[in-house]
């Protein structure tokens, strides 16, 4: 009864903060704890996904996460695709070579390089792979570091930007050269969230040719071509939102909730025992 | 009802002057369009081994044929498409007449589907192999205007005409810095004509495809016209130079030059406080090279002081190896600040492999992006926040205590009022 009472009027007190502090805790409360397992693929719309894929770096086939992106190429071409990634995420590559009917071994590779074809270290995933002679396909696959929000000029670490996808036969022998070969291409990625988290921000992500387009040269004849316009699809993050503003606000509310609990508990009735009514 | 009339009249003229102003700058943009087409040029050996009868139970030429009926009607409007054949006219054994045998079937220009298919009609296999001399002929047909160029060569057998070796050839149209990019395709190939037009391929930054079935081959050849249509960036020619003090200067854009093994190239580049440069650079293996090999990219200052460098190395088959760096240069607080000349250096590590020409050097790429600087870190997480459970713990426990002193000093104080 007693605290029934008390928690109204500490409502009443708080008023539209409590307000704020209870929406808080029954939304955004789960939020940073599920965040860091959930991968941020939205359902693959295979409608719109390339089917053709680049031959080098300046013409390397765009692709959006979360699609999967096909290609047809000759066993030795060197196929280039390039995808957006933010900070807070770590990357998936996931590549698959369809061979022909009848090949010797061949040995699959797949490299990331990042906006400035600085090749990125795979943390774990098949990234070379032989398939036996006759195989009908190869499965590779990279999975990158986390990406970044800002590093140190000196460091190879992964920041927000194009990365390109290079998918190439290493060893080949003359028999197989040039025989039609089938590629799938598919990245999605985890959210790493806070536990990846760094103060700092790039003034502007690590998009090749990025000082050209946004410079505002747009009478120039080479405005339909640019070397990459790759943008995630909710755009680049700023940099300044972050979920540890989400753990911190939940901190306050429940440290404020505490306190009024800890005053509670010692006030009392309000007045002393030892007191006489009416005194 | 009046009002309606008004905006019907509105948006007719508003219609008829956006139908004038599409109009109008069309036509002004035809010639500036026709410059920046890109341009393929489809050679096709018509040399007497075409007549050879197993591709689909037909005979290669009329494989080639169906092909390119389907090719030219699927050729997309901007385009513009020649044919070059090689071995179409000379029927007779002389070498030396043979080996110049090439001749412009379909000038590179605006497609007349009509036209360019009738021509194709008239081909029968005939004469020699001469590879070599048709791709030299092929790249003056393309030459002139800022678009993509393209030859695709399609062939049945190796080169007859030695000692011009087409790979060679081919080395040295890339080197012309014109951009242009051979794709080949061997019919029904034996060992050393897939060396051989692989080569040639490789020479240009092309593909390779063996082709053994008609469908194969058209689809291929869409597939290589299509990407010539694609819009892609066209890299500026440079020429970096063998130290620091003689270097081009360099804005944004993107650039190619040319490094012979061993030889080092320079450029400059104007940073300003508070600007960060990007620069990134990818050397080609256009001949075959060395397994081993890497590039190092350096920003000097030009007292010649390392600032940071990129390196790659690596090792076995491969197109490019390319690395980058990033300068940020920091904010100075005086607004007339001089920018400062970086000094970009460029040195890699191939080596050629035996009996392979070094001449000309290996094609270079370069990017250079000068945007703003980073927001430097104030603390390792975002603005010295805080997350986690050990977080809400602790603000919890020190909530929690907060509110029992504070009780217990208002009862205390209560008290002492009271018994005052």
């Amino acid at each position: 009864m007693r605290i029934t009472r008390v928690s109204s009027r500490a409502l009443a007190a708080l008023g539209p903060t409590a307000a704020l502090a209870a929406g808080l805790l029954l939304g955004p409360a789960v939020a940073p704890a599920v965040a860091d397992s959930t991968p941020s693929a939205s359902p693959s719309g295979d409608g719109s996904a390339p089917t053709e894929a680049g031959t080098s770096f300046r013409t390397a086939t765009e692709i959006d996460q979360g699609r999967t992106a096909t290609a047809s190429g000759s066993a030795g071409d060197y196929l280039y695709w390039s995808f957006p990634a933010d900070s807070g995420q770590r990357p998936t590559v996931k590549a698959t070579v369809k061979l022909p009917k009848s090949h010797t071994a061949q040995t699959w590779q797949v490299d990331v390089y990042d906006g400035l074809r600085r090749r990125q270290a795979c943390q774990y995933g098949a990234q070379t792979r032989t398939a036996a002679p006759g195989t009908a396909s190869v499965e590779l696959a990279c999975v990158l570091r986390t990406v970044r929000a800002w590093s140190e000029p000196w460091a190879n670490d992964p920041l927000p930007g194009t990365y390109y996808v290079r998918l190439t036969a290493l060893g080949l022998t003359a028999a197989d050269l040039g025989l039609p070969v089938g590629a799938e291409l598919r990245v999605d990625s985890a959210d790493i969230g806070g536990s990846a988290a760094v103060d700092g921000s790039l003034a502007q992500p690590l998009v090749p040719g990025i000082a050209v387009t946004s410079g505002g040269k747009k009478d120039d004849s080479s405005a339909s071509a640019v070397l990459s316009s790759t943008e995630p699809d909710d755009g680049w993050s700023s940099g300044w939102w972050s979920d540890r503003w989400v753990w911190t606000a939940i901190g306050a509310v429940l440290a404020a909730l505490a306190g009024i609990g800890g005053y509670t508990l010692t006030r009392g009735q309000g007045r002393p025992r030892h007191v006489p009514p009416g005194a | 009802m009046i009002r309606t009339q008004r905006l019907a009249a509105g948006v007719c003229a508003l219609l008829a002057a956006l139908t004038a102003g599409l109009a109008f700058p069309a036509g002004a943009v035809a010639d500036e369009t026709t410059a920046t087409a890109p341009k393929v040029d489809l050679v096709l050996d018509v040399s007497g081994s075409m007549r050879t009868k197993d591709m689909d139970g037909g005979t290669r030429m009329a494989a080639a044929k169906q092909a390119f009926n389907e090719v030219l009607d699927a050729t997309p409007e901007n385009v513009l498409l020649g044919i070059r054949t090689l071995g179409a006219n000379y029927p007779g054994d002389d070498r030396k007449t043979g080996c110049k045998d090439t001749a412009q079937l379909y000038p590179v220009g605006p497609l007349d589907r009509t036209e360019a298919k009738t021509a194709v009609a008239t081909l029968s296999p005939t004469g020699w192999t001469p590879i070599g001399p048709a791709l030299l002929k092929s790249a003056d047909d393309l030459d002139g205007g800022t678009g993509s160029k393209r030859i695709v060569l399609i062939s049945d057998g190796e080169d007859t005409c030695a000692p011009l070796d087409p790979c060679e050839v081919a080395r040295e149209i890339a080197a012309k810095g014109i951009g242009l990019t051979i794709d080949t395709l061997g019919l029904v190939p034996n060992v050393t004509m897939r060396r051989q037009l692989s080569c040639i391929a490789e020479a240009t930054g092309g593909t390779y495809t063996s082709v053994e079935h008609t469908d194969e081959l058209t689809d291929r050849v869409n597939q290589l016209v299509d990407r010539a249509a694609d819009p892609v960036v066209t890299p500026v020619a440079t020429e970096g130079a063998a130290s620091c003090a003689k270097a081009p200067t360099l804005k944004s854009g993107l650039y190619t030059d040319r490094a012979e093994f061993g030889q080092e190239r320079w450029y400059r580049v104007d940073v300003k406080p508070g600007q960060e440069l990007r620069t990134s650079v990818s050397v080609a293996a256009d001949r075959t090279v060395n397994p081993g090999y890497g590039v190092l990219l350096r920003a000097v200052t030009t007292h010649g002081r390392e600032i940071v460098r990129g390196e790659a190395a690596g090792n076995g088959r491969t197109d490019v190896v390319s690395t980058g760096l990033r300068y940020p240069k920091a904010e100075s607080d005086d607004e007339d600040a001089p920018a400062e000349t970086v000094c970009v250096q460029v040195t890699h590590s191939y080596s050629a492999a035996a009996g392979v020409k070094t001449t000309p050097g290996m094609p270079l790429e370069l990017t250079v992006d000068l945007v703003g600087g980073p927001s430097q870190a104030s603390d390792v997480a975002s603005f010295g926040l805080g997350r986690g459970w050990w977080l809400l713990g602790a603000l919890v426990l020190f909530g929690f205590l907060a509110g029992v002193l504070w009780g217990w000093l208002s009862r205390w104080r209560v008290a002492v009022w009271r018994t005052n």
